[in-house]
C-alpha cells in the first residue's frame, strides 16, 4: 500500500465546493431551526392545551425518528403527497430545519424552565404579561444557560448533514464519494475528508469553550 | 377615610386544602396594616389573594372601590390584561427578593416603567434614581444584584416596586430570607415609608415591627381572622389563648430586661 495525495489535491476545488455547500445546508438549518425550535418550545409550554400537545407531537417524531428516513421521506414522499417537485437542496434544507428545531425545542424548553420561578414572580408583581415576562426576563438568562448545549447540537448537525450526500446533494460527502470512484483513491479521499471535518469542528468546538469561559467569567450567575 | 383595599368573603382552596375561609378586611388609605399567623395560616395566601398572584376561589376584592373582575351569572371571571393592570398598581416586595440578576440595579428599577407603563426612558431613569435615592442605594445604581448584600437587595426590590407609583404595597415576610443584622435597615426603610403615608399590608415575624409601626393587627388562624386590634393593646394582652399560645412562641428565649 502506498499513499498518493496527488489526485486528491488535483481536485481540491471540488472538495471546496462540497464544503461551502456543507456549511450552507447547517448554516441555513440553523437559520431556520433555531427560531422554529424557539416557536416549538413556547407553543409546548403554552396553557393551551390543543398547541402544547401538538408541539409536544411534532417534537417527539422528529427526535425518535432516523434522519436518514426523514430524509428520505421528504425526497420521495412528500412530493407524491403535494404534487411539488423536491430538489436535493430543499430537502436537505426542510428536513434539517425541522429536525433540529425539534432538537432545539428541547434546549430552549430546558433553559426557560431551568430559571427560578421567583422570577416569573417578581416580573408578574409589576404588572408584566406573560409575553413581556418572557422577552424581557426569562429568556434572557435562559439563552446564556443554553449555549453549551446549542453548540453541541449545532456540532451535532453539521455532522448529520453528511446524510444528504444520499439524496445527491454536493456537499463536502458527496464530492468525496465522486472523486474516490474516479480516481479509484478513497484512502487519501476519505482521510482528507476526515481531516477537514475535524479541523472544523475542533475548531468550532474550541471556540465554543472560550465563549463558555467568557460567559462564565461575566458572573451574575446567582439567581437572586 | 377612603377604603383603599377591601377583601369581601374571600376563599381560597388549593385542591381539597381550604387555606382561607371567609376573610373580610378593609384597609384605609395611609393604614399599615401586619398580618401575623403562623405558617400554614393563609397570611400570604391572602396578601397573595389581594394583588391576584392567586385566584381566589370565593369572593371579591376591591381596589381604590372598584371591584377587580366581572361578575357572570355569580361566577367571577378576571381578564389577563385587566389582572396585569390592577397588579400594575399594587407593590409587591417577596422573601426572595426576585430581582432580575441579568439587570443592574438601575435597569430593575426602570423594567416595569419602561415595559408596563410605557413610561419614556429619561422619565424612568430619572423616577429610579429618585427612589433609590429614598431606599438609600442611589450610589449602587450601576451594580449588578449579584454583588450587593440582602438587605440591599430587598431594598433595591422596594424601589422597583415604588417606582410604579402603587396605591398599595404588599410585603410578603420580606426580612425572614435575611442575617439577623440586615434586618433592621430593611424595616427601617418600611417603617419611614408608612410614616410617609404609604398603604401597607405586611406579613412578617416581627413583632417589635408590628408593635411599633402597624395601626393595625390581624391575626389569622387556620385561615380565618382569630383576633384583630390595635398592636399595642393586642400584642401586650391577647384575647384568645390560640394568640396567647403564639406570642409565647415569640418570646420563648427573649434576652433578660
Amino acid at each position: 500500500m502506498e499513499w498518493n495525495f496527488a489526485p486528491v489535491l488535483g481536485s481540491m476545488d471540488i472538495l471546496l465546493l462540497g464544503l461551502l455547500n456543507t456549511l450552507k445546508v447547517t448554516g441555513l438549518a440553523l437559520l431556520f431551526g433555531v427560531p422554529l425550535g424557539l416557536g416549538l418550545a413556547l407553543s409546548r409550554l403554552s396553557q393551551m392545551r390543543i398547541l402544547s400537545m401538538v408541539a409536544a407531537f411534532i417534537i417527539e417524531f422528529f427526535r425518535t425518528t432516523p434522519p436518514l428516513v426523514q430524509l428520505f421521506w421528504f425526497f420521495f414522499a412528500f412530493p407524491i403527497l403535494f404534487g411539488v417537485n423536491m430538489t436535493p437542496f430543499t430537502t436537505a434544507i426542510v428536513t434539517f430545519s425541522i429536525q433540529s428545531s425539534a432538537f432545539f425545542a428541547e434546549i430552549f424548553r430546558s433553559g426557560i424552565q431551568s430559571i427560578d420561578k421567583g422570577q416569573w414572580e417578581g416580573s408578574k408583581a409589576i404588572g408584566m404579561t406573560r409575553n413581556q415576562t418572557l422577552r424581557r426576563v426569562i429568556l434572557p438568562q435562559a439563552v446564556k444557560r443554553m449555549i453549551p448545549a446549542f453548540m453541541e447540537r449545532s456540532i451535532e448537525l453539521l455532522k448529520t448533514t453528511t446524510l444528504v450526500s444520499t439524496i445527491a446533494y454536493t456537499d463536502l460527502m458527496y464530492q468525496a464519494n465522486d472523486i474516490a470512484q474516479r480516481t479509484f483513491r478513497p484512502l487519501e479521499v476519505y482521510t482528507v475528508i476526515a481531516v477537514i471535518y475535524f479541523l472544523l469542528i475542533f475548531v468550532f468546538s474550541q471556540l465554543s469553550i472560550v465563549v463558555e469561559r467568557r460567559l462564565a467569567k461575566s458572573g451574575e450567575g446567582t439567581v437572586h | 377615610m377612603t377604603e383603599l383595599v377591601k377583601v369581601k368573603n374571600l376563599h381560597k382552596s388549593f385542591g381539597t386544602l381550604d387555606v382561607l375561609k371567609g376573610i373580610n378586611l378593609t384597609v384605609e388609605a395611609g393604614e399599615t396594616v401586619v398580618l401575623l399567623g403562623s405558617s400554614g395560616s393563609g397570611k400570604s395566601t391572602l396578601l397573595r389573594c389581594i394583588n391576584f398572584m392567586e385566584t381566589p376561589t370565593e369572593g371579591r376584592v376591591y381596589l381604590n372601590g372598584e371591584a377587580v373582575g366581572d361578575d357572570v351569572n355569580g361566577k367571577m371571571r378576571y381578564k389577563e390584561a385587566d389582572l396585569c393592570k390592577l397588579r400594575s398598581r399594587i407593590g409587591m416586595v417577596f422573601q426572595h427578593f426576585n430581582l432580575f440578576p441579568h439587570m443592574s440595579v438601575l435597569q430593575n428599577v426602570m423594567e416595569g416603567q419602561i415595559t408596563v407603563l410605557g413610561r419614556r426612558q429619561e422619565e424612568a431613569k430619572d423616577k429610579s434614581m429618585a427612589q433609590l435615592q429614598r431606599v438609600g442605594l442611589a450610589e449602587k445604581a450601576s451594580e449588578y444584584p449579584s454583588r450587593l448584600s440582602g438587605g440591599q437587595k430587598q431594598r433595591v426590590a422596594i424601589a422597583r416596586a415604588l417606582a410604579m407609583d402603587p396605591e398599595v404595597m404588599l410585603f410578603d415576610e420580606v426580612t425572614s430570607a435575611l442575617d439577623p443584622e440586615l434586618v433592621g435597615e430593611v424595616l427601617k426603610t418600611m417603617r419611614q415609608l408608612a410614616e410617609e403615608g404609604m398603604t401597607m399590608i405586611c406579613v412578617t415575624h416581627e413583632l417589635g415591627f408590628a408593635y411599633h409601626v402597624a395601626n393595625r393587627v390581624l391575626f389569622l388562624n387556620q385561615g380565618e381572622i382569630h383576633e384583630e386590634g390595635q398592636p399595642q393593646a393586642l400584642l401586650k394582652t391577647p384575647k384568645t389563648q390560640r394568640m396567647r399560645e403564639f406570642l409565647d412562641g415569640h418570646a420563648l428565649f427573649k434576652l433578660p430586661e
